[in-house]
């Protein structure tokens, strides 16, 4: 290959199979009794400073992303599989070759923490607390007013408006806090009981509400590695955290994205 | 509770299923040094990415 093409890594698995087009067309390296899947991409789209730029385009990453994930569902879903993390590029394949070798242990030990497990993601949203729970699904938009739905004008028009407000307010600053708080506090409880049923469990970071597109309060976006015969009982545990203000929110089964980590080296 | 299949075409919009595949792609998978072109696996990139992108959002 030329220096103007490069070699896109998706996976690593132990055994080729047939696989949808990514990036591009999909092809496998195998090296040290390991394949990788790949497609040969140009660097005008897929070098360093293409994909400053690029990255800053939803549509572009989303296209990507989507690319990516087609091609690690397919081979996960027929062998066990180690994702690799989102446009991992080399300059030819003879150097993904070398990384099978380099780190053929690291892989094997990533493969067989995975076989026989699927990820589950569980989100866990806040509604507003003395509301009902929303129960319009999709969308997100912000139809929902924030606070200040108790006080409704109507029997209120004689009160004193000033002082009245801002102890209200005050009062209400207060309340938030001590919910927010007792929100995370369960959050916790939630994560040790998913975590309880997993072979591994970790947290992301709360999604930003601008693109999750819900307004609720996210308190727990949880991963979860579960053994294949147990994802009905994790299912089942998940589901019965929800209520009282609650929303649980079960997605998967993924291929294990949460739970490829490798030393760097 | 809501159970959503991952690429479930339920869920509204596009984007509410990108943000669960990039909490997947951009923090997990496995991150690979060395003589790459180039990789992600610079996170305060994909913040940076990720802060331009949510206010092109709030632009619009």
């Amino acid at each position: 290959m030329t220096g103007d093409a490069g070699t896109y890594v998706y996976a690593v698995a132990r055994s080729a199979v047939e696989c949808p087009d990514g990036v591009g067309s999909v092809r496998t390296v195998a090296g040290a009794g390991l394949v990788a899947y790949v497609s040969t991409v140009p660097l005008a789209e897929f070098g360093e400073e293409p994909l400053r730029r690029s990255l800053e385009d939803l549509d572009w990453l989303s296209v990507t992303a989507r690319a990516h994930h087609r091609v690690v569902e397919t081979v996960a879903a027929a062998t066990p599989t180690a994702p690799v993390r989102l446009v991992t590029v080399y300059a030819d394949d003879q150097q993904v070759r070398d990384l099978l070798e380099r780190r053929r242990d690291d892989f094997l030990d990533v493969l067989s923490h995975v076989t026989g497990r699927r990820e589950w993601g569980v989100k866990v949203y806040a509604g507003h607390s003395s509301e009902p729970s929303a129960t319009a699904r999709g969308g997100g938009d912000a139809r929902k007013p924030e606070g200040g739905d108790a006080h409704k004008p109507g029997n209120g028009d004689a009160r004193k408006p000033g002082t009245a407000y801002l102890e209200r307010r005050r009062a209400g600053l207060r309340g938030r806090e001590q919910v927010r708080r007792q929100l995370l506090a369960r959050a916790d409880h939630m994560h040790a009981a998913l975590s309880a049923l997993s072979v591994a469990s970790c947290r992301h970071r709360a999604q930003d509400p601008h693109l999750s597109g819900r307004t609720e309060m996210m308190v727990l976006n949880g991963a979860y590695l579960v053994d294949e015969g147990r994802d009905e009982e994790f299912a089942a545990a998940a589901g019965g955290l929800g209520g009282d203000g609650v929303e649980v929110r079960l997605t998967g089964p993924w291929a294990p994205y949460s739970f490829t980590v490798m030393e760097a080296r | 509770m809501t159970r959503d299949v991952v690429a479930d075409d339920r869920i509204p919009p596009e984007r509410v299923a990108l943000v669960d595949l990039l909490d997947r792609l951009l923090a997990g998978g496995v991150v690979l040094t060395g003589d790459l072109v180039l990789s992600i696996a610079d996170v305060d990139l994909v913040r940076v990415s990720l802060r331009a992108i949510i206010t092109s959002i709030e632009a619009a």
